[in-house]
């Protein structure tokens, strides 16, 4: 398969999409959790009852379409090989917890990816819904449509004082689990970010670095989370969120004009650095690429970097992983082997733009 | 009053206990609660501290009998559909399924603060279905059984949760009745 070929399939349909201010939100996610009314939980249920809800979704959803939303496949994990698996955990389909842990776990996914419904993690039902760029309030309607669909055929454990009944405590009420996917490196190279975590978690949003453990962030990409989810409406909630979003879209739209006014120079090379170690390397970690390709995203937001593709971090971020390195080269790859692998792809990929 | 297992040391535990029906006034010492399994072993009665820890209050705590009753109380709740116990679940910060919630009511508000800000209470999205007639109508019936069952077992305090319960639904399902 040649390159462009694995990349138009690596890549979601719906992340080819510009959304709005997407050169700083990467992508919205709307995520409920819902369970079955009448079936223990996944955590305690027997696999016997589990496979019955498998059962229950492949009849009444699978090979359905909704609306805009095509084609919905059931894929079973215990379908998948481990490598398939990792696939789909890579381009956030799936949890990883849904991959490795759970009895009877499945996932319903529209031909466009845009929407991925787990069956059996860690609550009966998890509806994703993703949008590219900054589109909070559009992502809860379409995942409300989702859930309204489901809700439709599926009697889901409601109670009148707690809301949606789910696993944990902490999803309980709403359900809802909205975030924002931030790619924030002025704010990261002046540390400005560090600052402002602790007062957004005031706020009961939590930040982290998407790809770092912790809050440590890989390639300066953020996501910005609820955590409260009883007592206030899924609006109040997204309401919330976007007014910080807004305030770190605005804070970090400042702190690049503040380094271009004070630091042009050092920002230009570090930006031109960067490129040419993702145009020359033979050997790049995973850490290395994502700091690159965001100082390379800089650099065409900046319009410092011209003639390249805009989705360029997103796209790269998915592709250099370890399980789509390993897809590409159709084997299994050694850490270092993978070093070398990830490095051409990246120098492939970028002659496409030439 | 003497511990009526030993007969020796005051019993600083009591409590009632149902058995084929019939009440029956359980007055014991700590010593014995925890030997004649009245309650379980120290260890295990605070295992609430384990990994959910910090949402357990233990505002009791000066009141050390109190405390162990309450405890006590709380370790007997077992959830009758999938088998979960309150102890089960603090151990492991997780629900078994949609009825633990109602087994363990009494002692989720103070869990339920912890963590989202002080509510206890949904705001948001309600099921379309919660609002239909027969929907209603089925969960009134449930919640009756419920309170029949509690009316029984003499636990008026919870008797009186579901009544209103009951009574919040039927009040809503007037009202949509008055505006068609
Ligand atoms: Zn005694
Ligand atoms: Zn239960």
């Amino acid at each position: 398969m040649g390159l462009e070929q694995f990349i138009q399939e690596a890549i979601s349909p719906w992340m080819k999409d510009e959304g709005p201010d997407s050169d700083i939100v990467m992508s919205s996610r709307i995520r409920l959790a819902r369970n079955l009314e009448k079936i223990p939980f996944p955590l305690v249920a027997e696999e016997e009852k589990l496979k019955e809800v498998i059962d229950e979704v492949e009849k009444d959803f699978n090979e359905q379409s909704f609306e805009q939303y095509q084609d919905f496949e059931l894929i079973k994990m215990e379908s998948l090989k481990a490598l398939e698996k990792r696939i789909l955990v890579e381009k956030h389909l799936i949890s990883p917890h849904l991959a490795d842990k759970t009895k009877q776990g499945a996932v319903l996914i529209s031909n466009s990816e845009q929407v991925s419904i787990m069956v059996n993690e860690e609550d009966h039902f998890r509806v994703q819904l993703y949008l590219p760029g900054f589109q909070l309030e559009k992502a809860l309607e379409e995942a409300f449509k989702i859930d309204d669909w489901l809700e439709e055929k599926i009697d889901f454990a409601f109670d009148e004082e707690q809301g949606y009944l789910t696993t944990c405590p902490t999803n309980v009420g709403t359900g809802m689990r909205a975030s924002v996917m931030m790619h924030l490196p002025a704010l990261a190279i002046t540390r400005k970010i560090n600052r402002m975590i602790p007062a957004i978690n005031q706020l009961g949003l939590v930040v982290r670095g998407l790809y770092g453990e912790g809050s440590e962030a890989i390639g300066n990409i953020f996501q910005i989370s609820n955590q409260v989810t009883l007592g206030r409406s899924e609006d109040d909630i997204i309401d919330d969120l976007k007014s910080v979003v807004h305030k770190l879209i605005e804070q970090e739209r400042y702190a690049r004009e503040l380094l271009l006014q004070e630091s042009e120079i050092e920002l230009e090379n570090r930006i031109f650095r960067s490129y040419g170690v993702l145009r020359y390397s033979r050997l790049i970690e995973s850490k290395e690429t994502a700091q690159c390709l965001s100082d390379v995203q800089l650099g065409i937001d900046l319009g410092m970097i011209k003639d390249i593709s805009k989705s360029i971090l997103n796209e790269l971020m998915v592709l250099t992983q370890p399980a789509f390195l390993q897809q590409y080269a159709k084997k299994t790859l050694h850490p270092q082997e993978r070093d070398v692998f990830r490095a051409s792809l990246i120098r492939e990929r970028l002659k496409l733009e030439d | 009053m003497e511990c009526q297992e030993c007969n020796e040391n005051v019993a600083t535990l009591h409590f009632a206990k149902v058995i084929n029906g019939e009440k029956t006034e359980i007055h014991v010492c700590e010593k014995c609660a925890k030997e004649k399994g009245y309650v379980n072993n120290e260890e295990e009665a605070y295992s609430l501290h384990d990994l959910l820890s910090g949402l357990f209050n233990f505002d009791s705590a000066s009141y050390p009998n109190q405390a162990a009753m309450d405890t006590y109380r709380k370790e007997q709740l077992k959830c009758e559909k999938c088998g979960m116990t309150y102890q089960d679940f603090t151990r492991i910060g997780k629900f078994g399924c949609a009825s633990c919630y109602d087994t363990f009511s009494k002692h989720l508000n103070p869990i339920f603060r912890r963590v989202h800000s002080g509510n206890t209470k949904h705001d948001g999205k309600v099921p379309k279905r919660t609002s239909s007639a027969l929907y209603q109508k089925k969960k009134v019936d449930q919640l009756k059984e419920k309170l029949k069952a509690h009316i029984e077992k003499e636990e008026f305090e919870e008797a009186a949760m579901v009544r209103d319960k009951i009574k919040a639904i039927e009040k809503s399902h007037n009202q949509e009745g008055e505006g068609e």
